[in-house]
């Protein structure tokens, strides 16, 4: 009834419109709030060059922004689409995150960037102002909700499962909002947006020192990203870090994978900064290895111990034979709701559910699954071991790199030589991709870690598609690379053609003016 | 009866759901008219850029109401949800290519000067106004109808039919009937908010589409009445935990008229979708166009209430598998997830509606040619 190709094809497409999303998603957040920045500079001072740089840089904002709203709604609607058996298991705590972000912050921030962009004329400055901190509010407040949601997949806390309605249902909201998870990761991604709008904002200005032109609007530009970036740099490691230590409490085996770490070591463990994870082999060749720091990262002491996978797949093994029992308890249960004995058998082992679930993969009946689907079940526990040590290596590795590159250019806007090194300009060009390749390296990480599991423990990702047809899924997967390739080379050519016109795009606005913009100022 | 209970919270879902999905029809159903009538009620570059901006600075706002919608039905009818967007699945990636295609047209199209560029744009935001106008007038056709889906023994669906058997002439009229409905509520929203030619054009062309949408509502009513619908056949607990496969269901001409003869207040919606139609092709004839746009969206909630309350308690039946169907007592979230939920909108929805007003106060006024041209930041 589940066909398998359908389920890869979903999983594929979810996986490239979530990235393609949020290619749009972290400048976003990043620019809004260097916009609410520039603005705020220029209902303090009354400089007209701080006007211009909050409309430039809205500009660019405006192109991007459309593109995230865009590919929004494609992320809403694919989890009924695609997944709608997911829908259906989960839905009772997955879709109130959902809702309330449009509720409480969609709303907002859809409301208000109308008047961003046709407000300046019809309202105070302070009045504007204001509009353009609720746009910010409104994205961060979104950023929120999705990572509410997001956490919940990683860690489902609050929850319980059902067998009247043959589902999970919630047992305490505020434990699913305040899941330590979703707080973390909120805090790291929009970080991340942050760094992605400081980029942009370098990387722009830096271009247009080296052509020699509007200079003053430059290295306004570039002060303010560089202060916002080195915050926000620290920002995204610090709390990366946060992000780790909450997964090491309740994935552990997603940081095992990471860290391709086959067996326990004693306490602490080491880092492998280098080396060749090999699933099949269940080995990690040419490994090169830090003395204790992986116990420091994960455990915060120096005596816990970060267990390996191999351990951990023994675990599985426990669990999904407790989860037969439950499986079996729940198929006696639905056929006789009044069996008090299969209740009470399905209570004593319902955690392990999931673990059951994983056998639908090999077998029907999965209260008579073979030793051997046991064991192939339990090694589905694993997820991609080497693409993950090396995306979350790279990731970490560019956090690293903007620390540096966000510290040099807050010494030299001190010293204020912003434009007086080459070389570091070209640096700050070359840098435009990097933020967006941290970005897609970090979900990779979070969610291909996350599976074999849609959500973490409970429920497998092959039972929580539809039951779509293939054909279906390739439709809809060639029709979505066809369309958002063609939308992604609109906005890049619009993207290139304002960044090339620059500050004078925008008609309005005087460039480099230092002038005041009020009168008897 | 406990306060809020269970089958109260339910209900009030329900009513909810059709607040939502008639906010969505009336907020952002005049930004798809408008982008229905654009190729031809504006001719120049000029008009359009009128037609365009004068829905530019709030659809994207309005648009929320669908995402909210979509959102408040996966967090209350979480069934409901996974069987309409998986069952109706090409559908679904149709409206969403057409809808993805409004943030960007709007935002790109002025963004280049060339004429061919922008007709191109212009085309796509057509599409993407008719093309959901359609497709969602389908669906609720396709609900009326029932829909081939059926549930195994662990809630796991399975669809039945095919993106074309959703084109059955039932549901095509329902179709025609929600495309002239918006195309009506967008004319008179460019008659009241436009000026000059666009204008004259959009009072004509909302004066014809409200005609056409009196005759095709009322022809869908007759025939709706003709169909067979749906009643549960005995007592079905109405706080149960959700699950749909615990009733029996009856099918039977004419039982979508049931409610309007055990409850005939139920009856103030066809004659609102009728009255409101009426007035609005009367009042922008005589340019009276706050009013006719206020009648058009009167029209839109009776016209999408009537389609809500002919099937009470049924959301979406199954014809595959009538046991299946999904109803208000089956088909919700848990009780806490319901309260939690209204407490959200109790606590937000005032808030939104405030500063929505608030952004069509500050935008008050017809937008002119010359405005949009003095305005470096027109679309």
């Amino acid at each position: 009834m589940i066909d398998n190709a359908a389920v890869e094809l979903s999983r594929l497409q979810f996986g490239l419109t979530a990235m393609y999303h949020f290619l749009f998603v972290p400048l976003t957040l990043g620019l809004s709030v260097l916009l609410g920045i520039m603005e705020s500079v220029y209902v303090m001072t009354g400089r007209a060059i701080w006007r211009d740089m909050t409309q430039y840089w809205g500009l660019l904002f405006g192109i991007n922004f459309a593109m995230g709203v865009a590919t929004g709604i494609t992320m809403e609607f694919q989890f009924g689409t695609n997944w709608a058996y997911y829908s259906h298991y989960v839905g009772d705590i997955f879709g109130v995150p959902l809702a309330i972000e449009g509720l409480m912050a969609f709303f907002l921030e859809a409301s208000f960037i109308g008047l961003f962009f046709f407000g300046w004329n019809r309202m105070s400055e302070v009045g504007h102002l204001t509009v353009t901190w609720l746009v910010a509010l409104g994205s961060n407040l979104s950023a929120l909700w999705i990572l509410v949601a997001n956490g919940w997949m990683q860690n489902p806390v609050g929850a319980a499962f059902n067998f009247h309605s043959m589902r999970m249902e919630v047992t305490s909201f505020s434990d699913v909002l305040f899941n330590p998870v979703a707080q973390a990761k909120f805090v790291h991604t929009v970080s991340a947006g942050y760094v992605t709008g400081a980029i942009f904002v370098m990387a722009i200005s830096a271009w247009f020192l080296l052509k020699g032109r509007n200079s003053e609007f430059a290295k306004r530009s570039m002060t303010v990203a560089a202060s916002f970036g080195l915050a926000s740099a620290l920002s995204v490691v610090v709390l990366g870090d946060e992000s780790g230590y909450t997964a090491s409490q309740n994935q552990k085996m997603k940081v095992a994978a990471i860290e391709a770490m086959w067996e326990t070591e004693a306490a602490p463990a080491s880092f492998t900064i280098f080396g060749i994870p090999d699933l099949a082999a269940r080995e990690t060749h040419d490994a090169v290895k830090v003395p204790w720091m992986l116990g420091l990262i994960a455990t915060r002491s120096v005596n816990q111990e970060v267990p390996g996978i191999k351990p951990l797949v023994a675990a599985s093994e426990n669990r999904i034979r407790s989860g037969m029992v439950a499986y079996g308890a729940l198929e006696q249960a639905r056929a006789h709701p009044g069996d008090a004995d299969a209740k009470a058998i399905l209570e004593a082992h319902v955690k392990d559910l999931g673990y059951g679930l994983l056998l639908k993969r090999y077998t029907d009946r999965v209260t008579d699954a073979t030793p051997a689907q046991i064991e192939k079940a339990a090694w589905d526990t694993v997820p991609n071991v080497l693409p993950l040590f090396w995306s979350f290596r790279f990731m970490v590795g560019i956090g690293f790199f903007f620390i540096a590159f966000f510290a040099g250019a807050f010494w030299l806007s001190a010293k204020r030589q912003l434009d007086r090194y080459r070389w570091f300009l070209g640096l700050a060009v070359l840098s435009l991709p990097l933020p967006w390749i941290s970005s897609e390296l970090g979900w990779f990480v979070a969610e291909n870690g996350r599976q074999p599991w849609t959500i973490d423990g409970v429920l497998p990702t092959f039972l929580s598609a539809s039951s779509i047809t293939a054909g279906n899924v390739w439709l809809s997967l060639g029709g979505f690379v066809l369309f958002y390739s063609a939308l992604a080379v609109i906005e890049l050519f619009l993207m290139v053609k304002y960044i090339r016109l620059g500050p004078e795009a925008d008609a309005g606005g005087s460039p480099a003016s230092l002038a005041p913009a009020r009168a008897g100022e | 009866m406990a306060f809020l209970d269970y089958p109260t919270l339910r209900v009030i879902w329900w009513l909810l759901l059709g607040v939502l999905l008639i906010g969505f029809a009336i907020m952002d159903g005049f930004d798809l008219g408008v982008g229905i009538l654009l190729p031809f009620v504006a001719r120049s570059d000029g008009e359009r850029r009128v037609a365009i901006n004068s829905v530019g600075p709030v659809w994207e706002g309005n648009q929320v109401w669908l995402i909210l919608g979509a959102g408040a039905i996966f967090a209350a009818w979480p069934t409901i949800y996974a069987v309409a967007f998986s069952g109706f699945y090409l559908a679904m990636f149709v409206v969403l290519c057409s809808l993805i295609l409004r943030p960007v047209g709007f935002k790109y199209r002025s963004k280049v000067a060339g004429h061919r560029w922008r007709a191109a744009w212009d085309w796509l935001l057509f599409l993407g106004g008719f093309v959901p106008a359609l497709i969602f007038g389908v669906a609720v056709g396709n609900a009326l109808l029932g829909a081939p889906f059926a549930f195994d023994e662990t809630l796991r669906m399975t669809y039945h039919g095919s993106f074309f058997g959703l084109l059955t002439p039932f549901a095509v009229l329902s179709g025609l009937v929600s495309v002239t409905m918006l195309t009506m509520h967008g004319g008179t929203y460019l008659a009241a908010k436009a000026t000059g030619p666009v204008a004259s054009r959009a009072r004509v062309a909302a004066f014809v589409a409200a005609f056409l949408l009196i005759i095709l509502f009322a022809a869908a009513g007759v025939w709706a009445a003709n169909l067979q619908g749906y009643q549960i056949s005995g007592v079905l607990a109405h706080d149960a935990d959700s699950n749909p496969l615990g009733k029996i269901v009856l099918r039977e001409t004419g039982s979508w008229l049931a409610n309007y003869r055990s409850m005939p207040w139920t009856m103030a919606a066809p004659a609102m979708g009728f009255a409101g139609a009426m007035l609005a092709g009367l009042t922008t004839w005589r340019r009276y166009d706050i009013i006719a746009f206020l009648a058009s969206g009167v029209a839109v909630f009776g016209v999408i209430a009537t389609a809500g309350l002919s099937m009470f308690p049924f959301i979406l039946p199954s014809s595959f598998d009538p046991a299946s169907s999904l109803t208000v007592w089956d088909a919700s979230s848990s009780r806490t997830t319901l309260l939690i939920m209204l407490v959200a909108v109790v606590l937000f929805l005032p808030v939104v509606l405030a500063y929505t007003a608030f952004v069509y106060h500050v935008l008050r006024g017809r937008v002119t040619e010359r405005q949009v041209e003095a305005d470096h930041h027109s679309y």
